[in-house]
């Protein structure tokens, strides 16, 4: 049987799925957010991928270059923010960013 | 694509392109200039700037051939170049120059494109009365917030050249957001301006609240990028474009499921952007957190970035599916609107209430938009902007409460202001009478055109539902009032900055339709109405 588009779909969810969850159910570790991040990030690029060779249209992948390139700029600030978190505060564990209750 | 296109597409942004060339150029003068070098090359830079602005805005047709109009053109811009400087100026040269970088753009933004030109780079980036509006209105709140955060930084030893730098990158994000008719300029204004606004929002770095509060804004922030990217992706994937136009032609009367899910992601990323509720819970404590100019940026010039780009996003791509996105936007609305006003009540620090009160004040914003029409657009355009004057006008307010040993944000700090800053106290008072929409005052004429729309498609209990709403939230606008004028004064406050209580008394000045509907009702108006025609 072959691969088709909706395989791909299929692959794209799971991967934002796995990623909006390891937001939101990991109660460890601010890196685990980041790379959750990255994956969501990455989900929408296989989407993007996808439904590019599918439609035959070139956009999706000029857009999915644009999407890893702020996706390292977004990196590369998010790193250097939770340097400074943890010059403050010696931890970057997710229970201890509690200073305000929102 | 031949080198005159590109040449007119590059005019068409000029704004932007200030922008960007200005940051890097102050960014250099910064790194490799000692303290002389850098005054004189800072006053040679927004000189230059402000009358390039000001000839080319002289020269084009925005006032047609009349040469008094013109001139007045000319000498307005040089004017508010001069006094955003001088007013930016304490937190060093580079400040001063940013601030007149801003005020250039603004100016730039005003000159129309060409006959019969809508769009640059084909059609990716919108140039029409709805961008030059907006475009306007953030540029000179960009400004102002320079100028209300230049004491405070010398006073919290933040003075560095970095913030007015990353002010103009993120000012210049939120002018694409404006601009774009395409999902892939959408996405790259709205990074532009959260990657400038995220390490703004811990520009104090010694400070374990500022960090934290850039931790959490980065991570929801990236988060509802996420979202919207995911959104992009199926509603490329469902259309075969990213152009709105072309998004427009290929959605028909039944949207397919996956576009519908695509729309819906796509919303729950601008929804976080404008922090509307149920995606508003980063809102207080990055407020609370982050140091208090950067907070008046955030109330202002990115919501309304923001709300525009929800406008233009819903109207160009999908007015043929109106009714399944109204549905969104009511509840987001309601949900807002409700979240804003009980949740104020119980805050005790100031900037957190205000928090609350953004958050309620773009559901009030999104009852307009719910309406879908172009009386709609008026309405939320209005709303924006005088949300806007009166939000700067409130943190110059804020700004304003210092003590010997420094900053102080809980609100009883704020008691007996009445008597011993009796003019900030009158400045702020009409301020909050008029965002909790006490007629006569601004705020109730922007409740008044953003509800009548959505009276008039017919969405009588949203609008019952948004009234009481503004009860509710009148109540603790008053409760600030009253502790300023009944209660015993706490420790006096010391003597506000000059830029400050202009910025204030100015801001609640136009908050008096008396004194100025004269001058500003009819061509008001006017500017309104194209700026909706635009998308109509």
């Amino acid at each position: 049987m072959g691969v088709g588009l909706s395989h791909y779909l299929a692959v794209g969810a799971i991967l934002f799925t796995i990623g909006v969850f390891g937001i939101f159910v990991n109660r460890k570790n601010v890196i685990i957010i980041l790379m959750s991040i990255e994956l969501i990030l990455l989900a929408v690029n296989v989407n993007l991928v996808a439904f590019s060779v599918y439609l035959g249209d070139v956009t999706g992948q000029i857009f999915a270059m644009l999407v890893l390139t702020v996706a390292a700029a977004e990196a590369a600030i998010g790193l250097a923010i939770l340097v400074v978190y943890f010059r403050n505060r010696g931890t970057i564990a997710v229970e201890d960013v509690n200073l305000m209750k929102g | 694509m031949d080198v005159a296109t590109l040449l007119g597409d590059l005019r068409l942004a000029a704004p932007e392109l200030t922008l960007a060339g200005g940051a890097m150029a102050l960014l250099m003068v910064g790194v490799l200039f000692g303290e002389r070098l850098q005054i004189i090359a800072s006053v040679a830079l927004a000189l230059a700037v402000t009358l390039g602005a000001g000839l080319a805005l002289a020269s084009s047709s925005a006032f047609g051939e009349d040469g008094g109009a013109n001139l007045f053109a000319f000498a307005a811009t040089g004017l508010a170049s001069l006094i955003a400087f001088l007013g930016a100026r304490p937190a060093g040269p580079i400040n001063g120059a940013a601030a007149s970088f801003l005020v250039a753009a603004g100016a730039l933004a005003i000159i129309p494109a060409p006959e019969g030109v809508e769009a640059a780079f084909n059609g990716a980036f919108a140039v029409d009365g709805l961008s030059s509006f907006a475009k306007v209105v953030i540029a000179l709140s960009g400004a102002a917030s320079l100028v209300m955060a230049a004491r405070y930084l010398v006073g919290e030893r933040l003075a560095k050249f970095e913030f007015s730098v990353l002010v103009m990158l993120a000012v210049m994000g939120m002018l694409m957001m404006v601009s774009a008719r395409d999902l892939i300029a959408l996405y790259i204004g709205l990074e532009m301006q959260s990657l400038a606004l995220y390490v703004l929002a811990a520009f104090n770095r010694d400070s374990v609240r500022a960090s934290e509060a850039g931790l959490k804004y980065f991570v929801l922030g990236a988060l509802s990028s996420g979202l919207l990217l995911y959104g992009s992706s199926l509603i490329y994937g469902f259309t075969g474009s990213t152009q709105f136009v072309e998004i427009a032609a290929a959605v028909g009367e039944e949207p397919s499921i996956g576009l519908l899910f695509g729309l819906v992601f796509l919303m729950c990323g601008v929804a976080f952007k404008i922090s509307a509720a149920p995606f508003h819970m980063w809102t207080p404590d990055v407020y609370e957190g982050a140091p208090t100019p950067v907070t008046a940026l955030f109330s202002a010039a990115p919501k309304m970035a923001a709300m525009v780009l929800f406008a233009r996003a819903l109207y160009e791509p999908f007015p043929e599916i109106a009714a399944d996105w109204r549905q969104i936007i009511m509840a987001l609305a309601a949900l807002s609107m409700a979240v804003g006003s009980f949740g104020a009540l119980a805050q005790r620090n100031i900037k957190r209430l205000m928090a609350y009160s953004s958050i309620g004040n773009m559901g009030f914003a999104l009852v307009a938009l719910s309406a879908g029409t172009r009386e709609g657009l008026e309405g939320l355009l209005i709303y924006m902007t005088i949300y806007l004057v009166s939000t700067t006008g409130i943190f110059a307010c804020i700004l304003a409460m210092r003590r010997r040993e420094g900053m102080v944000e809980k609100i009883e700090d704020l008691a007996g202001l009445s008597r011993s800053h009796p003019g900030l106290a009158v400045a702020m008072t009409m301020l909050l009478f008029s965002v909790a929409g006490i007629p006569p005052l601004a705020g109730f004429f922007g409740k008044f055109f953003a509800f009548l729309p959505a009276a008039e498609a017919g969405l009588w209990p949203l609008v019952i539902f948004a009234v009481v709403m503004s009860v509710v939230s009148a109540f603790y606008y008053l409760r600030l009032i009253r502790l300023m004028w009944f209660d015993q004064p706490a420790q006096p406050l010391v003597a506000a900055p000059r830029e400050l209580g202009f910025i204030a008394g100015l801001s609640a000045f136009a908050m008096f339709p008396l004194f100025i509907a004269p001058f500003v009702a009819a061509p008001g108006r006017a500017l309104v109405e194209t700026a909706a025609g635009a998308l109509f």
